[in-house]
């Protein structure tokens, strides 16, 4: 082995490459540009066995035995401007021990831009996969909760999504948890290791959010004084999130659908495109098909998105998980602040379940953060909820303290139809009347009791609001 | 007694995985290290239990491969295969150091750095 190299200008002193790069606890490997091994790292040597005093000039397919490569080593494709790639691989030591690794590969430039080697790092997969049972608990999947058989369902397809590149579109109303899963998604997929970014297509104007996720070149418009990389260059390895992709403007729905076709971006500016190796996520809370029918959105970059699609459900269609996000939001508050909040009294969980939640879990996260923080004693009571809530409720036939026929009342004669709520209370009572109206059969004097209302209020109620 | 050598290849170099080879160059030897036969098999399948199955079925003496995983390695030497494995180098050159009976697992072969090719 040659004698070792040494950095010079860095430190006031020179300083031996092995000596730096010894210091780095994951496998190192430094390549020529014929990809002969230069040198490697202690992490490295004690990875595969083999000692860099040995294998000096030695081909690094000899050495990494990766499997990477027998099927295409991703070096012969790179020029110098090519940027760094991620691959899972395996590969076999000196102790005959098949190790599963993450391989990520750059080319090194000279100072004249051109290519002076390769450096690669190795690192070992087996402790990082083995938790894979802790992240996946029992009714959750990430960070996301659910046992209604709408979300085991999606439980189900997550880890086959996650380990192919497909493009996948995520719809759900607000507060589903739309951003959530997507992170989910790049989590448990292999490109874990690279950059998770996200853009909200609806928060920028047209021309800021083209330079934004494209990148722009030096003068491309007055402004750029400087070469800009884009989203797409950042996310490069890892995965794109495009929330409110409804919200982006037709011209960009353009350059997106060219991007997803050839996977290069073109930079504002640029004539040259740079390819990227993006998984693209793109979520959203519009119906896009009906914005496909009103001209609003391409109907060809929606048949792209949708290779996979995800559903998210709201929770007036996930009753089952109801008790079990209150509960997990209520252990998550109370160790967060430190508190010994053993529950919720009868009445406030009656009324947490009867609540619809229009904002979904985030808004039923927000409701038990509040009660959690204002809570002082070991349960929390119906009136350290959120006021709206009882509000809401207790015009609606008073059902929510201490009334135990309310349920049953609720789902008597006509099926009993989820509270409908409105923006603004007069719509409210409306909707309430001819609930109790239609739920009657029409009988005012049944729907006044239902409502909790003298006839005469009921009466002079609709004349009001012109019911007939 | 006739010797039956087996080396997985890939290119000009003995293959760095057992498992993932395509091809074998197989040598039979006199007692006197003479060359009796040789040929290279290109494999159906890329396995290792494929191989093995090969190894066996040719009645291999001897392997000399780069790396195997532990269970390969085990299974052969039950079968009483002489197993030389993490041999890095040209397979002319492997052959050439088993009939000088200067071969051992883990050799790093000479020419090995001027002759590799990248395919």
């Amino acid at each position: 082995m040659k004698k070792s190299a040494a950095i010079q200008g860095l430190f006031q002193t020179p300083v031996a490459l092995e000596a730096l790069i010894d210091e780095i606890p994951t496998g190192l490997l430094i390549l020529d540009p014929e990809r002969r091994i230069v040198t490697l790292n202690h992490a490295l040597e004690a990875l595969t066995g083999f000692l860099r005093t040995d294998v000096g000039g030695i081909s690094c397919q000899s050495v990494l035995r990766s499997r990477l490569c027998f099927k295409q080593c991703p070096l012969l494709a790179m020029d110098k401007d090519a940027e760094a790639c991620c691959k899972h691989s395996d590969i076999i030591n000196k102790d005959r021990q098949l190790i599963p690794v993450r391989v990520t590969l750059a080319p090194v430039t000279d100072i004249n831009g051109d290519i002076a080697g390769y450096i690669e790092t190795v690192e070992d997969m087996r402790g990082i996969r083995e938790p894979d049972a802790e992240f996946h608990q029992a009714f959750s999947y990430s960070k996301i909760i659910g046992k209604s058989p709408k979300m085991e369902k999606i439980f189900q397809m997550l880890p086959l999504i996650a380990q192919n590149d497909s493009s996948v579109l995520i719809t759900g109303e607000t507060g589903t948890g739309k951003d959530m899963l997507a992170e989910a998604i790049h989590e448990t997929s292999s490109r874990a290791k690279g950059p998770f970014i996200k853009v909200n297509c609806g928060a920028l104007p047209e021309t800021l959010l083209e330079s934004e996720l494209f990148g722009h070149r030096k003068g491309a418009f007055t402004g750029a004084v400087e070469n800009k990389t884009g989203r797409f260059r950042l996310a490069q390895n890892g995965t794109l999130y495009l929330t409110e992709i409804g919200d982006l403007p037709l011209a960009l729905q353009v350059k997106l659908l060219t991007f997803l076709d050839d996977k290069i971006v073109y930079p504002l500016g640029s004539a040259k495109g740079v390819h990227v190796d993006v998984r693209v996520i793109a979520g959203t809370h519009r119906n896009l098909e009906q914005m496909v029918k009103a001209g609003h959105f391409r109907e060809d970059l929606l048949f792209r998105l949708n290779v996979v699609r995800l559903h998210l459900p709201p929770i007036r269609e996930r009753e089952e998980d109801k008790r079990l996000l209150i509960d997990h939001f209520l252990n998550t508050f109370s160790s967060h602040f430190g508190k010994s909040i053993k529950g919720f009294t009868k009445n406030a969980l009656k009324l947490l379940k009867a609540y619809p939640y229009p904002g979904n879990v985030r808004e039923l996260r927000n409701i038990i953060e509040y009660s959690v923080n204002i809570c002082q004693n070991s349960y929390i009571a119906a009136d350290q909820l959120p006021a709206y809530m009882s509000e809401g409720l207790q015009e609606n036939g008073r059902e929510t303290e201490a009334d135990s026929s309310a349920p049953q009342r609720q789902t008597a004669g006509t099926p009993a139809k989820a509270p409908h709520y409105t923006s603004n209370w007069p719509e409210m009572e409306k909707q309430m009347i001819l609930d109790a109206l239609f739920s009657s059969g029409g009988r005012r004097n049944k729907a006044a009791e239902t409502l909790g209302w003298g006839r005469s209020t009921l009466w002079r109620k609709m004349k009001h609001y012109g019911i007939e | 007694m006739i010797t039956k050598i087996l080396i997985p290849i890939f290119g000009n170099d003995v293959s760095p995985r057992f498992d993932l080879s395509a091809e074998v160059y197989i040598a039979t030897l006199d007692a006197h290290s003479q060359y009796l036969d040789t040929r290279i098999v290109v494999l159906p399948q890329i396995s290792a239990e494929q191989l093995c199955h090969l190894i066996l079925t040719e009645n291999v003496n001897v392997v000399i491969c780069g790396g195997i995983e532990d269970e390969y390695y085990q299974y052969l030497n039950w079968k009483r295969i002489t197993v030389y494995d993490s041999v890095i180098g040209p397979w002319e050159a492997a052959i050439s150091a088993y009939i000088a009976k200067n071969i051992q697992s883990g050799d790093i072969l000479p020419n090995q750095k001027e002759t590799d090719t990248h395919d």
